[in-house]
């Protein structure tokens, strides 16, 4: 088994990887694998897998690669997600892609579907509406609509019909890839310095550019790895940090973060593979069905969900309670309207429960740190002193 | 010399229109002492006929938030909601509209708008909204919400799924809701007459706009556009006070090209019509008439707008449906405008551009506001080259003064002008 600087730093290559060459590969080894990309926030994966395909998820191009001609399709008030993605298209870094998913969060990322068609991305875009009815008859049914919308396009792609039983063993291996990352969040709360947050970063966004079986292997030596006792503990406070859930932070934050002596015990940088809270139904005759109704009474908090009746505010004061953390950072993409919306309830709701928090704002390509590190070392100095 | 503004000419429509507003505000100001519940909602999709069929009022915070900007007093709200933790960078609407209330939410007529009994969340075009009303709904707690989720016109077209999950949502979650709140049965026979009224208004809308077809234009339909939607796209659609405003309106209308009359604006008539124009995006409201002033300057003329099109694309055909009400309901609010993917806008706007001859296009991208302006600069290059019209780009905010910059603007609007005009020697 590899270690784990060896697991993290392989996850890292293939997390950042703008070309997609693994997803590619493994489309390019047998006819008729389709290969789709999609937005954040969450989608459900399964159901291209069992399909013959792979579903990728698209996060933008981060620090990794500059933006030029992306910046001529956008103003400067509009965050930075969707300029790199288009870049990407311009640049055709898409090359193979068969189809792109963008699920409803914001006006952003429904728009760049639009974009897609006009610049004729892929043989196909579609804008997943997500319900935000979740009366299984009424939002449920909606939402089957739009799910059996995107088979028909890979079925017309490849031909291959869904069957009851691939999509089943399909929802199983996302059960237990959903199983694996929340066991080795369990590890991390009560020992965050045997595995970093930037390393744990790398290994969950690696997961988006591979199988879902791909995955759980790197999760099980990681989880098996994390059990044993290592590194050494550091006075640091433990944070959860909120508001990342789309566009994301450079690495270089998240490691400011921990520098500044600030464990992160939970995040939401890649909530898409933690959406679905606890298994879906493997066994069904109607898997589809399991599927919509996971997503009607399992879905995790987040700022592309209708809350009324189960704010977000609550929850996360709950996740941190659970989580035994000392404080909340409030990190958003700038421009980012759902994130920037929700954080004044979000941070009441943390005040009424006596939970510290901060807030700063970042771009994907933010360089320059010092500013941030300074504001979370305070923070954990602040926690320390007084808490 | 006189630094005194030229007073507003104002004809018969416009005073029509002023005494509608004022008596909903009157009544929205008496409605806690006479019994009458308040219904909060948006504009785009908005189901006006169906609350007015329960004797609710409506208020619409948008328009609070823009009046607020026409009035001044945008700013002073944006900085109490940023001051309680809005971002700089979120769309400003929002924050007038919080603004105003954490300020005691006192209307344009200085009378106090009403707490709301329901906040009906009709979730069209704009993801915003949503966030808006989580907002507000923490703000007021304990009112009830009524969510309708209205889908995308994602591949261009409403399909019979989205029409039943939109009809769905209308009788399970929207109407017992407002049954509970306003104590009434839902009346669809009174549904169905409020939308036969509601399509005669908008037969009469749609000749209004088109005029603009006509050379001159008798109409300018942006600025002018935006008082001439106004009762369509709020509170009074559906009501008889509309029928007869808009057929005054196109009364004033057709005596205007009988006398071959440009469009009258703030400044007086524009006698010369140099240019015509199909614009994107929604106005700027904090300097509306001297954002208006600059194209009337210029001799300009907006002969079509998208932003007239947020509350219904009736020329393309749309009217409501007196004899399948919550269908039609459904279907109104899945086609407007921002409702549409890019492609569709587009499409539109080329058609546009055809149809009503004009010489140029121009956005005016909001900096609040992505449901617009994401996506702007490509609709604006696949516009040049599909129809070989001159293009033009600026920018400002709708309700935050910060960001109109007059000079900037001017400067721009300057440029593009002169390229119109040497496109237009060349052409002759
Ligand atoms: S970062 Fe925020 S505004 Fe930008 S695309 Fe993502 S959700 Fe939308
Ligand atoms: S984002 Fe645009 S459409 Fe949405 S509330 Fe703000 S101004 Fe209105």
């Amino acid at each position: 088994m590899k270690n784990l600087t060896q697991i993290s730093e392989e996850c890292r290559k293939q997390a950042f990887d703008l070309n997609y060459f693994g997803a590619k590969k493994w489309k390019s080894a047998q006819k008729g694998r389709v290969l789709v990309g999609y937005l954040p926030i969450y989608f459900p994966r399964e159901i291209v897998e069992a399909m013959n395909g792979i579903a990728v998820g698209i996060l933008g191009v981060g620090d990794q690669k500059q933006v030029i001609k992306g910046d001529a399709f956008y103003q400067s008030y509009i965050c930075h997600l969707p300029r790199g993605v288009i870049e990407l298209a311009l640049d055709n870094n898409f090359n193979d892609f068969d189809g792109f998913i963008f699920p409803s969060i914001c006006d952003c990322v429904r728009n760049l579907s639009g974009m897609f068609r006009i610049t004729k991305t892929g043989k196909f875009s579609k804008y997943l509406d997500f319900p935000q009815n979740f009366n299984p008859l009424t939002g449920g049914v909606f939402y089957r609509q739009e799910l059996g919308s995107v088979q028909q396009e890979i079925c017309r792609i490849n031909g291959v019909l869904p069957s009851v039983k691939i999509l089943n063993e399909k929802i199983e291996k996302y059960n237990q890839n959903r199983r694996f990352i929340e066991n080795i969040y369990a590890i991390r709360q009560e020992f965050p310095w045997r595995l970093s947050a930037v390393d744990w970063y790398c290994i969950q966004r690696a997961g988006l550019m591979m199988t879902v079986e791909e995955h759980n292997a790197i999760l099980s030596d990681v989880q098996t790895l994390l059990e044993e006792n290592q590194g050494e503990p550091l006075d640091n406070i433990r944070v959860v940090v909120s508001g990342s859930f789309c566009e994301q932070p450079p690495l270089g934050l998240i490691k400011s973060i921990e520098m500044a002596g600030c464990y992160i015990v939970d995040d939401d940088f890649i909530l898409g593979s933690r959406w679905i809270q606890g298994d879906i139904d493997s066994k069904s005759n109607d898997p589809m069905n399991a599927i919509v109704n996971a997503y009607l009474t399992q879905s995790t908090f987040s700022s592309a969900l209708y809350d009324v009746g189960n704010p977000k505010g609550a929850r996360l004061v709950e996740l941190v309670k659970n989580r035994k953390a000392d404080g909340v950072i409030f990190c958003a993409a700038s421009f980012c309207d759902p994130a920037l919306l929700d954080r004044p309830e979000m941070q009441k709701s943390c005040d009424e429960a006596g939970i510290h928090h901060i807030n700063f704002q970042f771009h994907e390509n933010t360089g320059q740190f010092k500013v941030i590190k300074e504001q979370c070392g305070t923070f954990s100095d602040s926690i320390k002193l007084w808490a | 010399m006189s630094n005194k503004k030229p007073e507003v000419q104002k004809e018969k429509s416009m005073l029509l229109q002023k005494e509608m507003i004022a008596g909903l505000f009157k009544d929205l100001s008496t409605a806690k002492e006479k019994g009458k519940k308040v219904v909060y909602t948006f504009v785009p999709g908005n189901i006006t006929e169906l609350i007015l069929s329960f004797d609710m009022l409506p208020v619409y915070p948008e328009i609070n938030a823009l009046q607020s900007g026409m009035r001044k007093k945008s700013w002073e709200y944006i900085k109490e909601a940023e001051k309680i933790g809005y971002s700089e960078d979120v769309c400003t609407y929002v924050k007038c509209d919080i603004g105003m209330m954490l300020k005691g939410n006192i209307g344009p007529t200085d009378e106090k708008i009403p707490d709301p009994d329901l906040l009906l969340l009709s979730y069209t075009g704009c993801f915003t909204f949503m966030k808006w009303f989580e907002n507000l709904e923490r703000l007021y707690p304990g009112v009830p919400v009524a969510m309708l989720h209205t889908p995308y016109q994602e591949d261009g077209k409403i399909t019979p799924g989205m029409v039943d999950y939109m009809v769905k949502q209308l009788k399970e979650d929207v109407i017992p809701k407002m049954e509970k709140v306003s104590g009434k049965k839902y009346d669809e026979a009174r549904l169905s007459y409020m939308l036969e009224k509601s399509a005669l208004s908008e037969d009469l809308l749609v000749k209004v706009l088109e005029s603009a077809k006509l050379k001159p234009s008798p109409i300018d339909a942006y600025f002018a556009g935006v008082y001439y939607i106004g009762p369509i796209f709020t509170a009074f659609r559906g009501t008889t006070q509309a029928v007869d405003y808009y057929s005054e309106l196109y009364k004033e209308i057709q005596e205007r090209i009988s006398l071959k009359q440009g469009p009258i604006t703030p400044e007086g008539e524009l006698k010369e019509e140099k240019y015509r124009l199909v614009v994107e995006g929604p106005p700027n409201w904090t300097n509306f008439r001297e954002f208006w002033k600059i194209f009337y300057d210029m001799g300009a003329v907006i002969v079509a707008s998208s932003y007239t099109k947020v509350g219904g694309v009736y020329d393309m055909g749309f009217r409501h449906d007196p004899k399948n009400p919550l269908e039609s309901l459904s279907r109104y609010c899945m086609g407007c405008y921002t409702n549409m993917n890019i492609p569709q806008r587009v499409e539109l706007l080329c058609h546009y551009i055809k149809e009503y001859s004009a010489d140029g296009f121009l956005i005016n991208s909001i900096k609040s506001c992505n449901s617009f302006s994401a996506g702007q600069l490509l609709m604006m290059r696949e516009i040049e080259q599909r129809m070989g019209v001159s293009v033009g780009f600026i920018e400002s905010d709708l309700v935050d003064p910060r960001y109109f910059s007059y000079a900037n603007i001017k400067n721009r609007l300057e440029s593009y002008f002169q390229m119109l005009e040497q496109r237009k020697l060349i052409l002759q």
